[in-house]
């Protein structure tokens, strides 16, 4: 057991994937990450290309030559970073490349914000990427190492976003226990690319596609994701079996099996979620708490199978749909249509502002869709 | 419909299998009356499709002629024109 910063958690995991090529821009709350990897390349602890380039988009582009040239990669970002790399965002999920990317999740201008929320990442739930939502310094090591198993999978062949709250995960020092040099054998295998740029073999990559072909090509990005869920289930109980920490792939429970009000949030104020329940408890409300992990693919079933039998339920989005509300708990509504649940959204967190017990507990008793802590704008 | 490559993948020599051709919407003809058999038509071909049939006589490949027009941009005494393509 080590006590790690989050940013370090996640380089750390990064070095035992052993990524070749490696390409950043700084931006906050991102740096650290790529800063402890810059670091481990310099001290000759990995073998990696770091290329310092100048600017995100050129980040992206260039992990996604290496990716289609055959290597592994590894970049981050973080909101306006992650903004100004989206085109190309979606140009690697398009081409089918396992890049992975750690997003420290941050709010978006305007007005200029360097301060965690969701809406970084929410801006790119659409581009056929995995979405992973870390909570903890140790589950954000676990699943930065495993993201590569899941997207390099034959079946799969796609990036993965691995996204944990910035400042509040990136910048916080936790204990973590490390996973091992041997242990990272086990859980992920070599990188075979399904195909390699090569002069001595010439393919195109992004190609131009006719309408008679688009079509076939988004479902075939459709159909990766779902054949992801199994991949992913399966990385998370391997990990169980190897390192001994065990997940429950989609989502956390907290004392869900007899709640009347279940409270959804994802990433970090998940962890402060469980306080306000026990003490939503103790005033007498029956309230437990799911914590989605898995966003993209989302796992509409089985969170409908998870809150059969709960009454009303809140989901609090740290991100808004500006002019259509909370954007997980539009997906939830979705997953639940038919049930005889009510679901409530409610907005909070914000720009960093502080998602506290209280914040929880107030959004636990909200009966409609409302922004919590927050004062009616005047202008 | 063939399975696609992952990411859509592709490898050369593709318009052996997809004929270039389908994307005009006009096609060159050579009306073979002030031709002074110079070649710049068939030189200027960016597919390399237009080809002498005899000293003054040329035709085309209609598989692969994309309908760009250069050919008659450059002929130098406008025996090629333009026409709508009757596909």
């Amino acid at each position: 057991m080590k006590v790690m910063e989050g940013s370090g958690a996640i380089a750390e995991a990064v070095i035992l994937a052993r990524p070749q090529v490696i390409a950043a821009y700084p931006i906050t709350p991102q740096t650290h990450i790529v800063e402890d990897l810059a670091r481990a390349v310099v001290d000759g602890r990995l073998a990696a290309e770091f290329l310092t380039v100048e600017s995100e988009h050129s980040a992206a582009s260039a992990v996604l030559g290496a990716s289609a040239a055959g290597v592994r990669t590894f970049t981050a970002t973080s909101s306006q970073g992650l903004l100004y790399m989206s085109e190309v965002v979606f140009d690697i999920a398009g081409m089918r490349l396992p890049v992975v990317m750690a997003v420290a999740n941050r709010a978006l201008s305007g007005p200029l914000s360097i301060w965690n929320d969701h809406q970084d990442a929410m801006t790119m739930r659409d581009s056929g990427w995995i979405q992973i939502y870390a909570q903890t310094a140790q589950e954000a090591h676990d699943l930065q190492l495993l993201a590569y198993r899941v997207a390099e999978d034959p079946s799969v062949s796609l990036p993965v976003m691995v996204c944990v709250d910035g400042f509040v995960l990136t910048h916080a020092f936790e204990p973590v226990e490390p996973i091992t040099d041997e242990q990272a054998d086990l859980l992920l295998p070599p990188f075979a690319p399904l195909a390699v740029l090569d002069p001595a073999d010439p393919k195109t990559f992004g190609a131009y596609a006719e309408p008679s072909i688009y079509t076939e090509a988004r479902l075939a990005v459709d159909r990766a994701m779902s054949a992801a869920e199994p991949v992913y289930a399966q990385a998370l109980h391997d990990l169980g079996i190897v390192a001994g920490r065990r997940y429950d792939p989609w989502f956390d429970r907290y004392r869900l099996d007899d709640a009347e009000v279940a409270l959804i949030v994802m990433g970090t104020a998940a962890q402060t979620a469980r306080i306000a329940i026990d003490r939503a408890r103790e005033q007498g409300l029956r309230a437990g708490l799911l914590a989605p992990r898995l966003f993209r693919p989302f796992p509409s079933s089985e969170i409908r199978e998870a809150l059969a039998g709960v009454g009303r339920v809140v989901v609090m989005d740290r991100a808004v749909s500006l002019g259509a509300g909370g954007i997980v708990a539009s997906e939830i509504r979705s997953a639940l249509y038919g049930s005889p649940a009510r679901v409530v959204g409610v907005i909070a967190g914000l720009g960093g502002r502080d998602v506290s017990i209280d914040t929880l507990e107030r959004a636990l008793r909200a009966d409609t869709d409302a922004w919590i802590d927050a004062q009616e704008a005047t202008t | 419909m063939k399975p696609l490559p992952a990411g859509l993948v592709a490898r050369p020599g593709s318009s052996v299998e997809n004929e270039t051709g389908a994307w005009r919407t006009k096609v060159p003809k050579f009306l073979m009356q002030t031709c002074t058999g110079c070649d710049l038509c068939a030189l200027f071909c960016p597919e390399g499709i237009v080809y002498r049939v005899d000293k003054k006589i040329y035709s085309f490949d209609d598989t692969y002629c994309k309908g760009c027009g250069i050919c008659a941009a450059e002929c130098p005494v406008a025996d090629i024109v333009m026409i709508e393509d009757a596909l």
